[in-house]
């Protein structure tokens, strides 16, 4: 679902991302893990396709990007830090905006349906800044969805939610990466992701530094896979 | 809490797409529906503007302390530059909303032409401007006893507000990028809208004093090419400006 070969990104004079290579199967669920600065959120920023590659090959549903951007939005649904919501409408509303912007059939009916998913319907017709961060980040993962993705990208959800919040917002992460969807998160928390996802890569000095499906660990301490990959990059 | 299953569309997504000006058109009147919506509600940007443009009126109202006669030869030069920092003030509250919480990204992410989302964000300007401008005008025909209502004046600010609109959204959507957003936008913006600016302050007062249309026409037709080449270049370059 997901190739890329050889990636590079390059800020001025600094490469962020050196030569990376990524494939992720059709329904898979891998969690890029890694510390600040490893460049997670500049990668799933190029997959996004909200950033040009410097270098090298990108490819999703079988589109390339930067060139065939518009196609491979049509299978994206992305979540990050921000909830990408304008807090002077309501859920409804902001859910009606973004399914216009992807012309979804049957439009009033999938808010229906998407609101009931997030357990957002009884607060449809509040404004968004009266929602709290957990509720703006399930609604987040509503918008996200609404014209039913195949490839869903989270960049670290869990930033600045309490831990109900948190584990509310696993349980809809599993409702919705449960429905064949392929799914890549970024996460610095090794404990928030070790549940949720099928393999974990570790993103470390710009490229892909070990990778390990769930089953292939064995019982064995994410921390210490992460912690050799670490030290193995270094 | 019981969820209802989310049936994944098997559909390619290439196939899942309408006709491509349909979806354009559809875009576009969601950006404008969606401004104007949160306007409604939050009513910031415009009160803010209007404000401001009263302001600038009350401010050249008791600096200048003019004769008639010599009001009514500054009145369209005042009038323009109410617009313009009135405006310039609304395009850069407009595209911070955009940015503040990264709905920019929500916008950009959206599988439509980007020039969609230019579009749609200079007609909610425009609609923004031209709110202000029609408030504007009856206020400062009291304060400064000059009737304003000419169907040729009110054409010509029409066009003028395209063009400035045209431009600045550009700029905006480039300056919003920026820490300095606040201070950047101006400095872009009044060198390069400057033809606009002068070609509608020489028509107005075409107007306002009563000249030959032969006279305001040249002004007229720069406004109209203006504003074309302003349209055309955002147009062009709008993808280019908002892609990191």
């Amino acid at each position: 679902m997901i190739q890329v070969r050889k990636l590079v990104k390059r800020f001025g004079m600094k490469a962020v991302l050196r030569g990376l290579d990524f494939e992720v199967a059709e329904g898979e669920f891998v969690a890029l893990i890694g510390p600040n600065g490893a460049g997670k959120t500049t990668f799933l920023r190029i997959l996004a396709s909200l950033s040009r590659p410097s270098l090298g090959e990108v490819t999703i549903a079988g589109y390339r990007l930067p060139a065939e951007a518009a196609a491979v939005r049509h299978s994206l649904g992305v979540v990050s830090h921000q909830p990408l919501l304008y807090g002077d409408l309501t859920a409804e509303e902001n859910l009606r905006f973004y399914g216009r912007l992807y012309s979804v059939d049957g439009l009033e009916r999938r808010i229906d349906t998407v609101l009931e998913t997030v357990g957002l319907a009884a607060r449809r017709r509040d404004l968004v800044r009266t929602f709290s961060r957990g509720m703006q980040q399930r609604l987040a993962i509503g918008r996200a969805i609404l014209h039913d993705p195949g490839v869903l990208l989270f960049d670290e959800p869990h930033t600045g939610l309490d831990q109900d919040a948190c584990d509310m917002l696993d349980g809809l992460l599993r409702t919705v990466s449960g429905q064949g969807r392929t799914v890549v998160m970024t996460s610095h928390d090794l404990a928030r992701v070790e549940d949720l996802a099928s393999r974990f890569d570790v993103l470390a000095r710009g490229v892909i530094a070990a990778s390990a499906p769930r089953a292939a660990l064995q019982g064995a301490n994410l921390l210490d896979f992460y912690r050799r990959a670490l030290t193995e990059a270094a | 809490m019981s969820r209802p299953p989310l049936a994944r569309t098997a559909v390619p997504p290439a196939e899942q797409t309408r006709p491509a000006a349909g979806s354009y058109l559809r875009a576009i009147g969601a950006i404008l529906w969606k401004d104007l919506a949160a306007e409604f509600r939050s009513r910031e940007l415009l009160s803010g503007m209007l404000v401001f443009a009263l302001l600038v009126i009350l401010v050249f109202n008791f600096a200048l302390e003019l004769d008639f006669s010599a009001r009514q030869a500054v009145t369209s030069g005042v009038l323009w530059v109410t617009f313009a920092f009135a405006g310039t003030l609304g395009l850069n509250r407009s595209m911070a909303v955009e940015k503040d919480r990264s709905c920019l990204d929500g916008l950009l992410l959206a599988p439509v032409d980007r020039s969609a989302i230019y579009f749609g964000k200079a007609l909610s300007n425009l609609a923004f401007m031209l709110v202000v401008e029609a408030i504007v005008l009856p206020v400062y025909s009291v304060l400064y006893g000059t009737s304003l209502f000419n169907a040729g004046l009110i054409g010509v600010i029409l066009l003028g507000s395209v063009g400035y609109v045209a431009v600045g959204t550009l700029l905006a959507a480039m300056a919003v990028q920026a820490r300095t957003r606040d201070v950047l936008l101006p400095i872009l913006l009044f060198p390069v809208v400057l033809p606009v600016l002068v070609s509608a302050v020489k028509a107005s007062s075409g107007f306002l004093q009563g000249a030959a249309m032969g006279d305001i026409l040249p002004w007229i037709n720069l406004l109209i090419v203006y504003d074309v080449i302003f349209i055309a270049v955002a147009f062009m370059v709008f993808d280019f400006v908002v892609e990191e």
